[in-house]
């Protein structure tokens, strides 16, 4: 028995400690809204944060996050440029089936935190691990630039 | 594939408004259907008030339920299709809820296909009037109800945002108070609906009601389902193509902490777990023993040369008119043939089914394209009558065809059927690349005579394998299957004496829909060839498809817009890309939409190509909400451009070769090129637009590559060794 926190609470888990964060969000605290999608670290749709940093949740074993602070799409609509995002996705439609778009919000929120106006060169660099199927690109794209201006 | 039970056989469809659809809608049927005007037999209906038909639900208090035949998947139907019951309900989108129809073909099958289904580009086609008509039928009953209350003439009331007003006297009422009462009257025919100018939603660019839940994580697709008492399975298939489990010792998996159990199937191993780590570490520690059966020698360059030659044998006629193999016996004909190879789906939500097999029921919880099929499919598993099944559907993380068949649902339910309790049976994304039904393998042999700059005789000639056969054998006539010829049957082009054929060809490998179905083979050898013949004769591909296109304004209207807005003809801007550069047009008419594009190429020395610049321009008739189709073509362009540069299967030894997103490779934001999207005002007939970006975008890019490096490229994706610079 070890405890994680995620989203400013904390939560007992019995996983064992080689488990992905990815699939003790999902399986054991029902935490859903982190997606599973290619499991090695291609596709992005397992975007979370530790310690503010997006990292992919399928390649982190739960007993390596320790006292570090984990947030999901859950909880990031609590930080500015999370609920920025979140409002710039709605106000461009930027979503379709939906399914890639945590991992999508989670990478731009990171990159509004880390650079509050990004251009076309920074998105791509910190986006371009997050695959849309849909093909939501220009929009996401013209989201994060509406987002960074409001 | 299992069938739906009660799917017509094909003598009964005469018996029904058959007409042949011009506009080469999939499948070339349309079945009139009557409006069903029963209660609604949708579930989750909790709140006490009355179902005024089978969409529209009316509670005495709170939000007006309308209930969804198509599913969502991200094309925006939720939106659209509650916009229609919303206009000629006169309800506002913010007072309503979607409700996921449930099996039920009788009052949710679709008017085109008659089974229970979401797809082929045809939703607005198909239930913008049903739809329409439920609306405004309830909206009728609902004022006659007041009428009745207050003894007034229900002409006099007037509708707004649920609520019923009588303006002599002031006198106003909600819907819910009179729901009841409606329900008891006999629902009106022919009831009016709005002229277009009376239209408050349809047309306007309203926001999409399925967004909200999906930027905050809140939205429950089939993978989010969690179940009391809930396991989790990981599963495999034969590496090689329908291969057999020969021998497994469960022991290692079993000695794990957390495995309950493993599941032996004929052709299926899957490990129960706690959860879905420890079922996938659980299916890595068996050492299973395939039997590979008769596909273990099936090998790409054979299955290529098995289609070529396919394609060379007896077909049957789709279309003949005037005598154009005299003609090419007479002139010295041009001459192509392009292929295409197998695709796989890959929506990120990956393949997953929750089944709970329990006291003579089944419970399935899934985001399906096709319910019915899914009831139908799980019932013949269990041998159990199709009603005992319950089909929970959810809002799916992309579809594109990959969730038309019911296969994994019949998976799951085999193995879900030898577990106790409830579980959910994810694929991993190897086992859904490896399980998927693949787009077909095509070939089209194309030949043309050219006299003075048009074209005089024109042969295409499709081999490809029937998916319709399979998946609804009424539309299958003749030999022929409508799907893998539309776009070949009747192009937008005046081409002279015709002959159109079609081989039915199949090899082995499982296949099924695939975004942009039939249109994405033939539009892109038609599109291909016309720009091979512009080559030969020196023409300009677009004045070659303009004087092609005299005799079809409405055509001519889309390729014009979208050769202005690209600038066609004015030189290229530098590419940091390649110094080899290039623009393709191309045209599709199909889904009863009509688009062209123009694609800007840049191509490096190794033969790499990177497309720059996407203009498209549309006339798709009528638009619900406009902003959705911009986002279809959007979307259906970063689909077509990764199919037509990095896309395909391939077999080796009986095995699929790719395996995950680093060998079957999607677009990247960072390869994204611009796109401008122009939709053309147009009051024609509503086409759809789910398929058509990725169909036209494929050829306009294959085009560009063409005019970049003079090499026209046959067998896609395009192959960087055979127009890099050494070649």
């Amino acid at each position: 028995m070890s405890a994680i926190s995620v989203n400013g609470r904390t939560y007992e888990i019995n996983a064992a400690p080689d488990t992905p964060l990815l699939w003790v969000l999902r399986d054991e605290l029902g935490l859903t809204g982190t997606k599973f999608g290619c499991g090695v670290a291609q596709c992005g749709v397992c975007t979370v944060h530790v310690d503010g940093i997006a990292v992919r949740s399928c390649q982190i074993p739960v007993g390596t996050v320790g006292q570090r602070v984990i947030t999901t799409i859950e909880g990031i609509g609590e930080t500015s440029a999370g609920a920025r995002i979140q409002k710039a996705w709605l106000d461009l439609e930027v979503v379709q089936c939906g399914y890639c778009q945590p991992g999508q919000i989670m990478s731009a929120a990171a990159l509004l935190t880390a650079n509050p106006d990004p251009d076309d060169g920074a998105i791509d660099a910190a986006m371009s691990g997050n695959l849309c199927r849909c093909g939501t690109y220009v929009r996401i794209r013209q989201g994060i630039k509406h987002a960074a201006r409001s | 594939m299992p069938r739906d039970p009660e799917v017509l056989e094909p003598g009964t469809l005469s018996r029904r408004a058959v007409l042949r659809g011009g506009a080469a809608v999939l499948g070339g049927l349309f079945i009139g259907i009557e409006l069903p005007a029963g209660r609604a037999r949708a579930d989750e209906l909790q709140a006490a008030g009355a179902a005024l038909n089978a969409f529209v639900h009316i509670p005495v208090q709170g939000r007006v339920s309308l209930i969804m035949p198509a599913v969502e998947m991200g094309q925006g139907v939720y939106t659209s299709q509650a916009m229609c019951m919303a206009e000629e309900l006169d309800v506002g989108l913010d007072q309503i809820e979607a409700i996921h129809a449930p099996a039920d073909r009788e009052h949710y099958g679709h008017p085109i296909f008659y089974v229970q289904a979401t797809g082929g580009s045809t939703t607005t086609m198909a239930w913008t009037e049903p739809l329409r008509k439920a609306g405004a039928t309830a909206r009728a009953m609902l004022v006659a109800a007041a009428a009745a209350e207050w003894n007034v003439p229900a002409s006099d009331l007037v509708t707004t945002r649920g609520v019923i007003t009588h303006p002599g006297s002031g006198r106003s009422l909600r819907y819910g108070d009179v729901t009841d009462r409606a329900a008891q009257m006999v629902p009106p025919a022919d009831v009016p609906l709005k002229s277009p100018e009376q239209f408050q939603l349809i047309g306007t660019r309203a926001r999409r009601i399925d967004t909200p839940d999906k930027v905050v994580g809140k939205t429950v697709y089939g993978i989010d389902v969690r179940l009391p008492g809930m396991k989790f399975a990981a599963l495999t298939a034969s590496p090689v193509l329908g291969g057999k489990v020969s021998h497994v010792d469960e022991a290692p998996a079993l000695a794990m902490p957390g495995v309950r159990q493993v599941v032996v199937l004929e052709d299926i191993v899957a490990v129960v777990a706690d959860n879905t780590w420890i079922a996938e570490q659980g299916l890595r520690a068996l050492d299973i023993t395939w039997s590979p059966g008769a596909n273990a020698t099936l090998d790409q360059a054979q299955l290529w040369a098995d289609t070529e030659k396919a394609s060379t044998g007896p077909g049957v006629t789709v279309r003949k008119e005037g005598d154009a193999t005299g003609k090419f016996t007479a002139g010295t004909p041009i001459e192509a043939t392009y292929e295409l190879p197998f695709l796989a789906h890959t929506s990120l939500e990956t393949q997953n089914c929750t089944v709970h097999v329990h006291d003579g029921v089944c419970e399935i919880w899934v985001g399906t394209q096709v319910p019915g099929y899914a009831q139908a499919g799980a019932a013949q598993v269990l041998g159990l009558p199709p009603e005992k099944v319950t089909v929970h559907n959810h809002l799916i993380g992309g579809g594109f065809g990959g969730r038309l068949e019911a296969a994994p649902i019949v998976t799951a339910t085999r193995i879900a059927q030898k577990v106790a309790g409830p579980v959910k049976v994810i694929w991993s994304r190897e086992q859904d690349i490896r399980q998927d039904m693949f787009r077909p393998l095509y070939h089209n042999r194309l030949k043309a005579r050219v006299e003075n700059g048009r074209v005089t005789a024109w042969h295409h000639r499709v081999t490809g394998p029937s998916i319709l056969a399979r998946w609804l054998p009424p539309a299958f006539k003749d030999g022929i299957d409508s799907d893998a010829i539309d776009g070949a049957a009747e192009p937008p082009y005046a081409l002279g004496d015709m002959l159109v054929e079609y081989v039915r060809h199949e090899n082995g490998v499982p296949f099924s829909f695939w975004r942009g179905v039939g249109p994405n083979s033939t539009v892109f050898s038609v599109e291909s060839f016309l720009d091979l013949i512009a080559h030969r004769t020196a023409a300009d591909p677009v004045a070659l498809r303009r004087v092609l296109l005299g005799k079809n304004p409405r055509a001519r209207a889309v390729l014009d817009a979208a050769a202005a807005k690209a600038g066609w003809g004015t030189p290229l801007a530098a590419s940091p890309f390649g110094a080899r550069r290039g623009r393709g047009v191309a045209l599709m008419h199909a889904f009863g939409s009509l688009l062209a594009c123009v694609a800007e190429v840049a191509v490096t020395d190794g033969g790499d190509v990177r497309v720059n610049r996407v203009v498209v321009a549309t006339d798709v008739g009528r638009v619900i909400n406009p902003d959705t189709v911009v986002a279809q073509v959007q979307g259906g362009v970063v689909f077509g451009i990764a199919t037509v540069l990095h896309n395909r299967i391939t077999f080796a030894g009986g095995r699929v070769e790719q395996t995950n997103f680093n060998d079957y490779r999607l677009l990247r934001i960072n390869e994204m090129p611009t796109i401008e999207v122009e939709l053309l005002a147009s009051t024609e007939k509503s086409g759809g637009i789910g398929e058509p970006g990725t169909v036209v975008v494929q050829p306009a890019v294959a085009n560009a590559v063409f005019a970049a490096t003079g090499v026209q490229l046959t067998r896609m994706p395009l192959d960087a060794s055979l127009i890099a610079r050494s070649v």
